[in-house]
């Protein structure tokens, strides 16, 4: 029973309340109340409000917002480390909520694993054991769990580290070792929850490439949660925004900050890079009368800054074209506009 | 825009003026009205509704009748039969067990198996210290004694962590049950040692087994409720970690929570040895055997030689012990060459046992008494003019009126005085539940008693507190000062409350003011670090701010470390009272009158068992009174100063 053609996590109508009588409130009047009153009248939050949402597999999917927006709750509810109040959550066609304890202890041993902010290592082990500790707890024998556990030691680049405590790691070492711990058991779906907001900026780009550099290699479903947009626009193929529990806008980079769903997703994407992010498709434009369309072609996914330099090799403008088709132009004007973040003149988002 | 400052900016000052001026004079009013009705009040009615003691009252002849049915009744009723008689067989086994193994190793052995156990705790240190230590034992002539003593805390300490630490274990899991523990465990812990005896005594006698079974209680408390908050404070980012990964609770428990709790299960385990041997030592009272019963004897008549080898060798125990403990808590698993080693030093005891005998050779043991006595006795009188002098100072200035006072009132006033300070300092709770405690010992007949102790406890407690405050400040302030402190301090933590009484005794001899400075003695180490840790916990973010506004030292310390220390100050307060108390009521034994006194003659005389019994119950009531009026104060965080301050700033604002 895979409801949705096959999707690797399927979420629908999610609720997490945390208070006094907190499985009332999602099938009652009070759902609809807003969180401050919602508080007053029950002493309940909201924590997740009403999610609903569907990752496909292979897909990286970033669920973004500021802290206590409720993305890391959302996230503990998928293998309920956090027990759900209401809804469904459906990982690889198995309903999460209806499983009994040993299936669940089945499903985050084998197939859902977990990246965490503040890596969760045992600081009495060596960094061997801590990479070996999910399969010890699955009872694989010491040999070959060892054998695994190298294995991994040296995809995430930490050779030589294997007796090394953890406390004696840098943070991003150390948060290698707890990537390497959730990949040991060879998962289908990986969750980060802000597995790098305790790293510092040049490690953490470094981290990210290493997250890309194994969802291209091992091509695993991974969910993750951040509170840092350029992180959700560098790694997410999909982006879910939350604010107050709640999803504001669930879309691709672009999507997000080409047509912000409201104030708060704007004033969040107001810094971005537009011409980083944005591609000729979303700004192109039907021809005006007389326009030559005899300029150099460029393709329609083409990010605005790598078309910067075509258009300063030409004065004519850019004809932008899909699958082989002409979808319309950019100028040197319309490029502009878009990267400062002005009203184009085109505005055609066909 | 201009218009609204204008317009709001005449408002507040005429605001601040009304309300804050008056509302100091506001705050001196009611405490100077209630001040000046206490002090007509108790002129009026001074010696009226004083409820005397009498030797005979009804609640001691009840209790005295309880003791005979329940002797009459020892081998009838199924509660005896089936639970109580069990559990006295089985503490008294456990001990006689140990005992025997002791004196069947004999002193050459015991001491090899000390030394080869500290080896493998500590290595070579550890062992030294524990074979000195078992060489005092034999040369101070009481090895004897203390094979006895190390047979009962060993039982005690071995019955206590086998249900404490599962027990802790469980509570640091379990948020339901450490609520329903945490207010027992309360009650346990301020429970001056005194008060567990006669129950005991009641229900299984007296004798080892008995002294087994109130050690086990008494020091169980520390046992769970360190080990509980070792494993709530594991890290909850490693535990979900584990979740997360598909183990069961047993698998969390057994590779997260015990290994990460481990070093600080280890310090439970080091405090309930340390309860452990004080209680012993006080359980001679009950007659067990061991060091306690040479202090006792001592004690009581007042014969300084006496208990002298027996007080030394108890802080020798007390420190071997307490090396080992550490030691092993921060020690690896041992490598085989420690394991060698070790056996080697055990076996070279036992074979030694085969040469020397059972016991430690006579011709090598030290005989003090004679010499000490003479001791003390040359300093009583070479130093008479002195100690003659303080004591009574401290009696006639403090003790004498404050008890006049205090057995003087009706007792009504002295209640109503408790309760507006009480819910003053702690709350209306905490108020309500400490003079209910307070009132409750008039019934059992033990109100004149009560204020006796209550004298000698409030007298000790604000000497206790005056001088650890000095000596916490002073080393807080100077790392040197606090470098030469903190070994003493920590020697001074390590030794039983027994031990305590022997120097006051030695110089002041048997009264009153002996039991109030052997409470401060005991009282003032712990209060003296927490007023130093509290003050050195103080963010230093805060003080080089206030450093960086040209502030004073004394202007640091005063504004800034003091009151953000609050907290930590008065809960050396609780500390101060609570060990006081329990240190006061020990003080019956040298002549400190009150519950104290009524507590030992309870167990001396079969006569006096209810009013014994009656008098360890209200040590308990004037413990749990005293601790919700302290540590009321402390969980009720500086609402006084919140109250204080919005005047003040609020003008400092405008202007």
């Amino acid at each position: 029973m895979v409801p949705s053609g096959g999707a690797a996590i399927e979420v629908r109508g999610l609720w997490k309340i945390f208070g006094p009588g907190a499985d009332r409130v999602p099938h009652s009047s009070l759902a609809r109340l807003p969180p401050a009153l919602l508080r007053e009248r029950t002493g309940c939050v909201a924590a997740v409000r009403d999610v609903t949402l569907s990752v496909r597999p292979g897909e990286v999917f970033v669920v973004m917002g500021l802290s206590g927006s409720g993305k890391s709750t959302l996230v503990r509810c998928l293998t309920r480390l956090v027990e759900p109040s209401a809804g469904e959550i459906t990982i690889a066609g198995q309903d999460v909520r209806a499983a009994t304890p040993a299936q669940l202890r089945q499903l985050r041993r084998h197939r859902v694993s977990m990246v965490f902010q503040h890596f969760g290592l045992l600081p009495h082990r060596g960094v061997l054991d801590n990479i070996a500790y999910g399969l010890e707890i699955q009872g694989v024998p010491r040999a070959r769990r060892r054998r695994r556990a190298e294995e991994l030691l040296s995809l995430v680049g930490l050779d030589g580290f294997a007796d090394a405590r953890p406390d004696t790691l840098s943070g991003g070492m150390r948060q290698r070792v707890g990537l390497a711990r959730a990949l040991a058991c060879e998962p289908e779906v990986l969750l980060f929850d802000e597995p790098f907001s305790a790293l510092d900026p040049l490690i953490r780009r470094d981290m990210q490439a290493e997250v890309t550099r194994l969802h291209r290699e091992v091509g695993t479903t991974m969910v993750f949660v951040t509170h840092d947009l350029s992180e959700a626009l560098r790694l997410g193929e999909r982006i879910a925004i939350m604010r107050d529990g709640g999803i504001v806008q669930l879309g691709t980079p672009e999507e997000l900050v080409g047509t912000p769903a409201d104030g708060h997703v704007a004033a969040f994407v107001r810094d971005v890079p537009r011409g980083e992010v944005l591609s000729l498709r979303w700004i192109c434009r039907r021809p005006r009368d007389g326009e030559r369309l005899d300029g150099p072609a460029l393709a329609s996914g083409t990010v605005i800054r790598d078309a910067v330099p075509t258009a300063m090799g030409t004065a004519l403008p850019i004809v932008v074209v899909e699958n082989g088709r002409a979808v319309g132009v950019v100028d040197r004007l319309d490029l502009l506009s878009a990267m400062s973040g002005l009203p184009t003149t085109g505005a055609g988002r066909a | 825009m201009t218009a609204s400052p204008v317009r709001t900016a005449p408002a507040p000052p005429v605001l601040s003026e009304s309300t804050g001026v008056p509302a100091v004079r506001d705050r001196w009013r009611t405490p100077a009205a209630a001040v000046v009705a206490t002090v007509a009040a108790y002129l009026l009615f001074r010696g009226s509704a004083t409820l005397p003691h009498d030797d005979e009252a009804a609640p001691f002849r009840l209790l005295g009748d309880l003791r005979e049915w329940v002797d009459a009744n020892r081998n009838a009723s199924p509660v005896f039969l089936f639970l109580v008689n069990y559990v006295r067989l089985f503490a008294g086994a456990v001990n006689d067990g140990l005992a025997l193994l002791l004196r069947e190793l004999g002193w050459a052995g015991t001491a090899g198996l000390a030394t080869g156990i500290g080896w493998l705790a500590g290595g070579p240190r550890t062992a030294a210290t524990a074979l000195a230590g078992f060489c005092a034992f034999g040369v101070l002539g009481v090895w004897p004694q203390s094979a006895d003593t190390l047979a009962l805390v060993l039982a005690s300490v071995l019955l206590s962590l086998l249900l404490g630490l599962p027990l802790g274990v469980w509570a640091g899991r379990s948020v339901r049950l450490r609520r329903l523990l945490d207010p027992v465990l309360d009650v346990m812990q301020i429970m001056p040692t005194f008060a567990y005896l006669a129950p005991m005594v009641l229900f299984f006698q007296i004798g080892p087994a008995a002294a087994v079974v109130a050690t086990t209680i008494y020091a169980i408390a520390p046992a769970i409720r360190i080990t509980a908050l070792a494993v709530e404070r594991v890290s909850p980012s490693a535990v979900e970690a584990s979740a997360s990964l598909g183990a069961t609770r047993w698998q969390t428990l057994r590779t997260v929570h015990l290994p990460l709790a481990r070093p600080t299960i280890a310090l439970a385990v080091g405090q309930t040895v340390m309860m452990a041997l004080s209680m012993v030592v006080i359980a001679a009272l009950i007659a067990a055997p061991g060091l306690g019963a040479g202090i006792v004897t001592g004690l009581s008549r007042a014969d300084v030689g006496l208990m002298l080898p027996s007080g030394v060798a108890l802080v020798v125990m007390a420190v071997v012990l307490d090396r080992i403990v550490t030691a092993s808590a921060r020690s690896a698993v041992p490598a085989r060459s420690t394991l060698v080693g070790a056996a080697a030093l055990t076996l070279c005891g036992v074979a030694a046992s085969g040469l020397l005998g059972n016991g430690f050779p006579p011709g090598w043991t030290l005989h003090l008494a004679g010499p000490v006595n003479e001791a003390v006795t040359w300093a009583k009188f070479s130093w008479y003019g002195v100690t003659d002098a303080v004591r009574n100072l401290t009696t006639e200035a403090l003790l004498n009126p404050l008890q006049e006072v205090l057995t003087g009132s009706p007792w009504w006033l002295v209640a109503g005085v408790a309760l507006a300070v009480a819910w003053r300092g702690a709350g209306p709770r905490n108020a309500v539940v400490a003079v209910c405690c307070l009132l409750a010992t008039a019934p059992l007949g033990l109100w004149q008693h009560t204020m006796e102790t209550l004298t000698t406890v409030l007298v000790g407690t604000a000497l206790a507190l005056a001088a650890g405050f000095t000596l916490g400040v002073a080393s807080a302030l100077s790392p040197r000062f606090s470098a030469a402190l903190r070994p003493l301090l920590d020697a001074a933590q390590t030794m039983p409350s027994f031990v305590y009484l022997l120097p006051a005794l030695a110089l002041f001899g048997a009264s009153r003011f002996t039991a109030v400075l052997a409470g401060v003695v005991y009282a003032l180490p712990p209060v003296a670090r927490l007023v130093q840790d509290g003050i050195g916990a103080v963010s230093p973010s805060a003080v080089e701010a206030a450093r960086s506004c040209g502030s004073t030292e004394w202007q640091v310390l005063w504004k800034v470390r003091l009151p953000l220390a609050r907290g930590a100050i008065l809960l050396a307060a609780n500390q101060g009272v609570v060990m006081t108390l329990a240190m006061v009521v020990v003080g019956g034994l040298v002549g400190g009158g009150g519950l104290g006194y009524d507590v030992v003659s309870g167990f001396a005389q079969r006569a006096d068992f209810g009013m014994g019994l009656a008098a360890g119950v209200a040590t308990v009531l004037v413990g749990i009174a005293l601790d919700r009026i302290t540590r009321g104060a402390a969980g009720r965080p500086a609402r006084k100063v919140s109250r204080r301050f919005p005047g003040k700033t609020g003008k400092k604002r405008i202007a």
